[in-house]
């Protein structure tokens, strides 16, 4: 006997709390405190990387054996050099011939190897900084690593981003959640703008938002060829978050042409003209990390988010008749609807592989039978 | 009970004594839950284990984990153990002085203990200091295996390498505060040097050179310390892994070490040379125990979830959609791999989707069987006395020392094989993804619980042969396909003495594949023609007698040809699949309907 069931679900609320935990690669020094109020764009953790090593072959350079570096050496270990400055010295025959090894850059000699005849000159530390991403309360200090920021907000995840944080106003370019962005859309005002498309964004957009110096899009679909050319390689492991991009992208519903949910549509537009943080990391795997919308929402009140918890309850206790699903694979892909039944047994399905399944009832009032692994609970 | 915390699934394997014999019980699975936002492994084992506790009336679980020592008939357990390869498994970086020689060897050793090599790095890899300094940074591995020098040779290299790492000052991808693991096994006369540079900073483990002469190769005292580490500073440093260490009383495997030890298990009972695959959703692992040879690969990057698109970025389209019977626009199948790439934990619903699915796993098998051979192989570095034949054939010379007309065992385990809803669609994707040669055992595990069978057989060798043998080793059958090319007018003809000794004969013409029933348990003699030019292990043309066991879709008629070499012609190709399909019962009716247009 065997079992199998799932309900993955995106976020879509127009209120909530959302905490983000700030937190350094390595440890350092903490800038906030607890109960202090932060912008953005506030500095709260900061450190220092230490700086780029270079190798210099002291032995090969000067024709000495290794085991004589530290001899020739005019620097020692810890001690600063400054670029071009001669590191080591050997003296030819009766001194009338010298040979130098410099250093490649400025830093600190770190190593002298008399096994290797390498010495490594370390530039100076990096500073490291992180910022507060969105404005709030600081909820919580983590010693020597970061801080927790926590604001009342909207917040809609994607189902898959490229590009990591950024912070900009938002700005709904499609009419409806159908209509696909094109280059022709996008002027000049949409600069430093975070816009929201409807079902797809091609690859002239894409260009056209890089020449005007978006700071975000998110739209329901994209193919696969435009996002490769947008990049510049082909996406195998879906761990982005990284890459070297002019801007955010988030897409909401899939690849292919994908009308953006109506809902997330009509919450994007609500706060059109607000300020968004937005974040396009994607981790699927075990603890699945989506791309993120985070509206900040200064003026509500605890009072106001109060009906949050509940909502919270229903959530947890995951697929319900009467939950709001979307149908998530073919061949109902992106159909909405409701549960109506969960048989309790595996049923047989066409690929005649025997799984959990719920009998759902679509907008459009059809009655059909997928697994449950195939459909999201829309979280609103 | 036993667990494996899956990458995406926690699956729990319930096991019982039933009479004398121990047996398979029933079986739970939940979403992981080592990252965030719950970042603890105990509550996706948790939700496992509830769901075996539904299935069986059972009661497994308290407030402080699992029930133990079994208190009652339906109460508690008598012992638990767990596999692990949650958050990416055991990922780690390799050094050597020599890339095909040292480092291979150290590449060799990670594998073996189940780990992900994210690198390797050698002096001689072209890489200059600044680059492989920065790398190392960028990596943040779990632990580092360092080798380097036979014993007695150079020291200069290994401590150049050493000096490198100290650079770069890795820190561990868990646990920021903690120091990095390092284990040197290399030349014993530089040990007090790399301690001199690297014991401060970091957890140095020394043991013995894992290349102590050319002329061999020692990794276990390597591969013991390595799983040593990952207890102590790896897995104690990850979400929830404190809690489930106590839990169990026997240490937690990577689940790549514990599936190799039931192929091995395989291996022994049958003492025959086996090729074993873990196709998972993040990784594909393949297993070969050839000549006691035992090698072990982890293609980090082949998976059917969530770098499923890296198995299409490697192999192509065109080499996925050689294997379905219908048309499919190339865009079209990229949007669909995408889209289950972000939603990994979908199934398919129709037969359309299956059969995509199953194209791709093909191709998977194929790329991760390639990366296998390329480690596969004879030692590096030996002095061998050369003709100039041998020259000449410098490509054969360096090629895997796997024949595959010698293998006699070609095993799968795997959500996608173990779910595949019929048996001969998981021998499909075996044959064609590894393309057996000669006549190969095919078998594969039921219900995926070969990974905790693995740890099981640690510390209860008898009750997991027990159950491997009758609940979770099915066996599908044999496949008989010569190697080599034929001509479209020639035929293989197979003669077969049925267990009741009725006589069967079967021809087979070049290009096809057909089988003949024999059930689980049936013996039956056969006797191979091959066609013309094929060689089923006796030579060119040969024939051969051989006596097999049966399976669940039988004896698997292979006409082929080796290198399997589909039709070019479109149409051709679709109607040769489904002949196929059809010849095996492979797929429901519903299929060909929709091929061929």
């Amino acid at each position: 006997m065997s079992s199998q069931a799932y309900t993955p679900g995106l976020k879509r609320k127009t209120a909530t709390i959302v905490r983000k935990i700030r937190r350094l690669p390595i440890q350092g020094d903490v800038l906030v405190k607890r109960g202090d109020d932060v912008e953005a764009d506030a500095i709260v953790a900061r450190t220092f990387i230490p700086g780029e090593v270079h190798v210099v072959n002291v032995a090969g350079l000067l024709g000495t054996d290794a085991w004589e570096t530290s001899e020739y050496m005019l620097k020692k270990e810890g001690e600063q050099v400054k670029e071009k400055e001669p590191l080591a010295m050997v003296k030819g025959f009766f001194g009338l011939f010298k040979r130098y090894a410099f250093a490649p850059a400025s830093g600190t000699v770190e190593r002298i190897s008399d096994v290797t005849g390498q010495v490594l000159v370390r530039e100076l530390q990096v500073p490291l900084e992180i910022d507060a991403y969105i404005p709030g309360k600081v909820v919580e200090t983590l010693p020597t690593e970061g801080a927790t920021i926590e604001t009342p907000a909207a917040f809609i995840q994607g189902i898959f981003g490229v590009g990591g944080e950024r912070k900009g106003r938002l700005m709904t370019i499609a009419e409806t959640p159908n209509e696909a962005l094109n280059a022709k859309q996008l002027r000049p005002e949409c600069s430093e703008r975070i816009l929201v498309g409807g079902a797809l964004v091609n690859n002239d957009a894409l260009q056209k938002a890089t020449k005007l110096g978006v700071k975000g899009i998110i739209v329901g679909g994209i193919d696969y060829r435009d996002l490769t050319s947008f990049l510049g390689y082909k996406i195998g492991i879906a761990i982005t978050g990284q890459e070297d991009i002019p801007f955010t992208l988030i897409v909401t519903e899939g690849f292919g042409e994908m009308p953006m949910s109506e809902k997330t549509f009509s919450l994007l537009k609500k706060f059109d003209g607000k300020h968004a943080s937005i974040n396009g990391a994607t981790q699927i795997r075990a603890g699945v990390i989506r791309p993120e919308i985070v509206i900040p929402r200064p003026e509500l009140t605890t009072a106001k988010l109060g009906d949050f918890g509940e909502k919270r309850e229903f959530l947890e206790q995951g697929l319900l008749p009467g939950t709001p699903i979307r149908i998530i694979r073919k061949p109902y892909f992106g159909a909405l609807g409701v549960v109506s039944k969960l048989p309790v047994p595996l049923q047989t399905i066409e690929t005649e592989s025997e799984v959990r399944v719920l009998e759902a009832e679509l907008a459009d009032g059809r009655r059909v039978i997928v697994p449950r692994a195939n459909v999201e609970i829309i979280e609103e | 009970m036993a667990t494996d915390c899956g990458s995406t699934t926690s699956k729990a394997r319930f096991f019982k004594k039933l009479g004398n014999e121990y047996r398979f019980v029933a079986s739970g699975e939940a979403p992981t839950t080592v990252e965030a936002p719950f970042e603890d492994v105990t509550l996706g084992v948790r939700n496992a284990i509830r769901e075996v506790e539904e299935l069986t009336g059972h009661k497994l679980l308290a407030e402080h984990g699992i029930i133990a020592p079994s208190s009652g008939k339906k109460k508690g357990v008598d012992l638990y153990v767990t596999t692990s390869s949650a958050g990416g498994g055991l990922q780690m970086m390799v050094a050597g002085v020599v890339k095909t020689m040292t480092a291979e060897s150290a590449e060799r050793a990670a594998l073996g203990a189940g780990a992900i090599v994210m690198d390797v790095m050698a002096v001689d890899d072209g890489r200059r200091p600044h680059e492989k300094i920065g790398r190392i940074r960028y990596l943040r591995p779990d632990m580092i295996l360092m080798a380097g020098g036979t014993d007695g040779g150079t020291i200069k290299h290994v401590v150049e390498t050493a000096e490198l790492i100290d650079a770069a000052e890795p820190k561990p991808r868990l646990g920021v505060e903690f120091e990095l693991p390092i284990v040197f096994a290399g030349n014993k006369e530089a040990r007090k040097l790399i301690k001199l540079i690297l014991d401060k900073k970091y957890a140095l483990k020394v043991v013995d050179n894992l290349r102590p002469v050319l002329e061999m190769e020692n990794t276990d005292p390597a591969r013991n310390v390595i799983h040593e580490l990952f207890m102590e500073h790896v897995m104690s440093h990850a979400p929830g892994y404190d809690r489930l260490m106590k839990w169990t009383p026997i240490p937690i495997m990577p689940t790549p070490a514990a599936e190799g030890k039931m192929f091995q298990t395989i291996a022994e009972t049958y003492k025959a040379n086996v090729i074993g695959v873990g196709l998972g959703g993040a990784t594909t692992n393949v297993y070969s125990i050839y000549e006691n040879e035992f090698v072990r690969t982890v293609s980090a990057n082949l998976g059917m979830s969530y770098s499923i698109c890296n198995v299409l970025k490697e192999a192509g389209t065109e080499n996925i959609i050689r294997w379905m019977p219908f048309d499919i626009d190339d865009e079209d199948l990229r949007n669909r791999l995408y889209n289950k790439m972000i939603r990994p934990t979908t199934i398919p619903q129709n037969v359309e989707d299956l059969v995509v699915e199953h194209a791709v796993a093909r191709e998977a098998l194929r790329l991760g069987f390639q990366h296998h051979k390329l480690l596969a192989r004879p030692l590096r570095g030996i002095q061998r006395q050369r003709t100039i034949a041998d020259i000449f054939e410098q490509e054969a010379f360096e090629e895997t020392y796997i024949d595959m007309l010698h293998v006699d065992w070609l095993a799968g385990t795997g959500g996608l094989l173990s779910h595949a809803p019929r048996r001969a669609q998981s021998a499909l994707m075996l044959i064609d993804g590894f393309q057996p040669e000669g006549v190969t055992n095919l078998a594969q595990d039921s219900v995926f619980m070969m990974p905790h069978l693995g740890v099981l057989s640690t510390i209860h060798p008898k009750a997991a042969l027990e159950i491997f043998e009758k609940d979770c080793l099915v066996r599908i059958g044999i496949c008989i396909a010569p190697r080599g090319i034929g001509k479209e007018e020639d035929v293989m003809k197979v003669v077969v003495r049925m267990p009741d000794n009725s006589v069967l004969e079967e021809q087979v013409s070049f290009g096809s594949i057909k089988k003949v029933p024999l059930k689980e348990g049936e013996k039956a003699e056969v006797e191979i023609f091959p066609f013309r030019g094929g060689d089923v292990g006796q030579g060119s043309g040969k024939r051969r007698k051989v006596v097999v066991e049966g399976g669940v879709v039988g004896i698997i008629l292979d006409a082929r040809g080796r290198p399997l070499i589909l039709p070019e012609d479109n149409d051709e190709r679709k109607q040769k699949l489904i002949e196929g399909f059809k010849a095996l019962d492979a797929f429901p009716e519903k299929l060909y309907e929709m091929g061929g247009d």
